[in-house]
């Protein structure tokens, strides 16, 4: 039995539809993440688990308990806000303690429950101290802090990273996970930062305008996302999506893409790759991830479906780790991920080396994944 | 050329700067020549005013004006000063200052935070409030106040206040409230606070600004009114307002400029005071919420 379920889910501003029909469960000491664009309502999704919104349709059980009319201090969840929100006019110590003082624990329980939580966020030496004179990363942690004393059975963070700058949000990011490995507390987290989504999930739920788009681990969402929306959204650099046609000449199936001169780049489909020869004389949107196509040294050796050709390189980026070889397919730039030191350089031709294993289609008019 | 330029923008700057305090030092004599018209003559004898030099300074000082103008200077028909007159006014400020900027957080603090449909609405007709001339609510409020039983009492014109005064403290405190961050109402819901504690623990604690605002803004109006005053109040129940103009517009006897004087001060002094006590903070909550909203 799932721990989370939200069932039906459906939520309307007015005659605004801003989620519709949302189908989530998740496992206990499950991590899940909710991911989308600005405006897709992953932040209102969140706030009707807290209580904080209602909901129009649809249902939320947490432990098996229907929590949809139970006021927010009702539902046993902790919630880290994008702002923190700690009160101004109290110490840390009083803000962590705030839940406790109101529910009537003692003075001396709520003193030890506050001292270890600041122990495990190290945050001892801050307790006298006010909200305006921590720095970032301190409110973060006291946020945490605050969530962590009450041990409820579910938090919820909402886009906690977000006002951090970088280097801080990659360390905090590698803390909250290992608070989570720790502590196995069922978490919901919003963000609409794809990697923050996969490194920390267990489960991600893509949305987009108020649609669940996709539903699975993040190994799922990232090699087989089931529509065009999805392969954009997650990873970075984005799923090359190149726009061929689909050609057939006896057993061999071949994909045709323009180039921006000479003849059309062809490669031939191995043979696991055959459902698309139903699609021959049509056209089909070619996913490819950046890092399946790369230089021939560089590429897995492992699989069969390796198909080299040669493209003219436009732009070469160095990053250090990668090197970043941009072409032009099938009327779009296409981004290709090489080993540091391939060479490669801007404005002469390279041989690129295509995994077709790894390759996804799509229905260019639906947008639907078809293979 | 280029280090020439700084030296000269400098200068120009001086310059500039004098003129500037001129002009200010010229008009701040300005506005306060009247308070020494006031002070100077409320502390001569009647003799030295009646030589014609407002202006002079006092060549004997006397304190006897203040003394008779505070407790023995004839008021209607008792000679009892201005002392009983100013507890009244306290009597009155007091509650109606406090009851307005009270029930003025919490209209601030539903507007904001606990959004219901209509709230704008609702919003708008107390900010209409303020412009509602005090002459047209005369009547229909001398009625009310009688089917209160409550004409002629100190209460009643605190209660007269309190209700004037709520279009007011309620702007103030909803544009204040508006800024206020709502995910910290929203914290303390999830830790479990109700209605008030969310508003006496985490509102309140930060809204000392706007609350001396809205205590100097009461406090002023309400202390200087004389229409509802003169209006509504008894022999018993007047306030320091009426009661000054008994004072100075007396028709009988001889017009003792020196104790008019002293009676004015008198009752311009809490006024003088709460601001010169608070007013550091009024600026700052003013802006407080206009900037950030």
């Amino acid at each position: 039995m799932p721990f989370l379920e939200i069932r039906n889910l459906e939520k309307k501003f007015g005659t605004v539809e801003v989620l519709k029909g949302i189908n989530i469960a998740i496992e206990e000491g499950g991590f899940l993440v909710l991911v989308g664009p600005s405006g897709c309502g992953k932040s209102t999704l969140l706030n009707t688990i807290a209580g904080l919104e209602t909901i129009t349709n649809g249902e939320i059980h947490i432990n098996g308990r229907d929590v949809k009319n139970l006021h927010p201090s009702e539902r046993d969840i902790a919630m880290v806000f994008q702002s923190y929100a700690l009160y101004p006019n109290m110490t840390v110590a009083q803000n962590i303690a705030f839940g406790m003082e109101i529910r009537g624990v003692p003075k001396e329980e709520r003193d030890k429950a506050v001292n270890e939580v600041s122990e495990t966020l190290q945050i001892k030496h801050l307790l006298d101290r006010k909200p305006s004179q921590l720095s970032g990363g301190q409110r973060q942690r006291v946020a945490m802090g605050r969530a962590l004393v009450r041990r409820p059975l579910v938090f919820l963070f909402d886009e906690p990273l977000s006002n951090l700058d970088a280097k801080l949000r990659v360390d905090m990011r590698t803390e909250i996970k290992r608070l989570h490995q720790s502590m196995k507390t069922t978490i919901v987290y919003v963000t609409h930062d794809q990697i923050e989504a996969m490194t920390l999930a267990t489960r991600i739920a893509v949305l987009k305008d108020g649609i669940l788009q996709q539903f699975g681990t993040p190994a799922e969402i990232y090699n087989h996302p089931t529509n065009m929306f999805v392969a954009d959204f997650m990873g970075s650099p984005a799923m090359n999506l190149i726009p061929v046609s689909v050609e057939k000449s006896g057993k061999v199936v071949r994909l045709s893409m323009p180039q921006r001169s000479g003849n059309p780049l062809t490669l031939a489909l191995p043979d696991n790759a055959q459902k698309i020869a139903k699609h021959a004389g049509g056209n089909v949107i070619f996913g490819i991830r950046p890092e399946a196509l790369t230089d021939p040294d560089g590429a897995d050796r492992t699989s069969n479906g390796v198909v080299t050709s040669e493209c003219q390189i436009e732009v070469v980026e160095p990053a250090g780790s990668d090197t970043f070889a941009i072409t032009h397919l099938g009327g779009k730039q296409v981004v290709a991920r090489l080993r540091a030191d391939a060479k490669v350089y801007a404005g002469k031709k390279a041989k690129l080396s295509f995994n077709l294993d790894k390759a996804v289609f799509f229905d260019p008019g639906t947008q639907q994944r078809i293979a | 050329m280029s280090a020439q330029t700084p030296e000269i923008a400098v200068r120009t700057t001086s310059v500039t700067r004098i003129l500037i305090y001129v002009a200010l030092l010229v008009f701040a004599l300005y506005y306060l020549l009247p308070l020494y018209v006031m002070l100077v003559n409320s502390v001569k004898p009647l003799a030295e005013i009646r030589e014609g030099d407002m202006l002079a300074f006092p060549r004997q000082f006397t304190i006897d004006p203040w003394l008779s103008a505070w407790s023995t200077a004839q008021i209607g028909v008792q000679p009892t000063g201005l002392r009983p007159y100013f507890f009244n006014s306290i009597m009155m400020v007091v509650p109606a200052v406090a009851a307005s900027t009270l029930l003025g957080a919490l209209n601030g603090y539903v507007l904001t935070k606990w959004r219901f449909p209509g709230d704008n609405l609702v919003f708008t007709l107390m900010l209409l409030s303020c412009f509602i001339p005090f002459q047209i609510v005369l009547i229909p409020m001398a009625k009310v106040l009688g089917l209160l039983h409550l004409a002629g009492t100190t209460w009643g014109l605190a209660l007269v206040h309190a209700v004037y005064g709520i279009g007011f403290t309620t702007l103030f405190f909803r544009n204040y409230y508006e800024a206020f961050p709502t995910e910290l109402v929203r914290a303390a819901m999830i830790d479990g606070a109700s209605f008030f504690q969310i508003f006496r623990r985490i509102l309140l604690p930060s809204s000392g600004p706007i609350i001396v605002v809205t205590v100097i803004w009461q406090f002023t109006n309400i202390w200087n009114d004389f229409l509802f005053g003169v209006s509504f109040a008894d022999v018993t129940s007047l306030p320091m307002t009426v009661a000054l103009n008994n004072l100075v517009s007396s028709s009988t006897g001889v017009k003792e400029y020196n104790v008019h004087f002293a009676g004015a001060i008198l009752a311009a002094l809490p006024t003088l005071i709460v601001y010169v006590v608070s007013g550091r903070y009024f600026v700052r909550g003013l802006m407080a919420g206009a900037v950030k909203g």
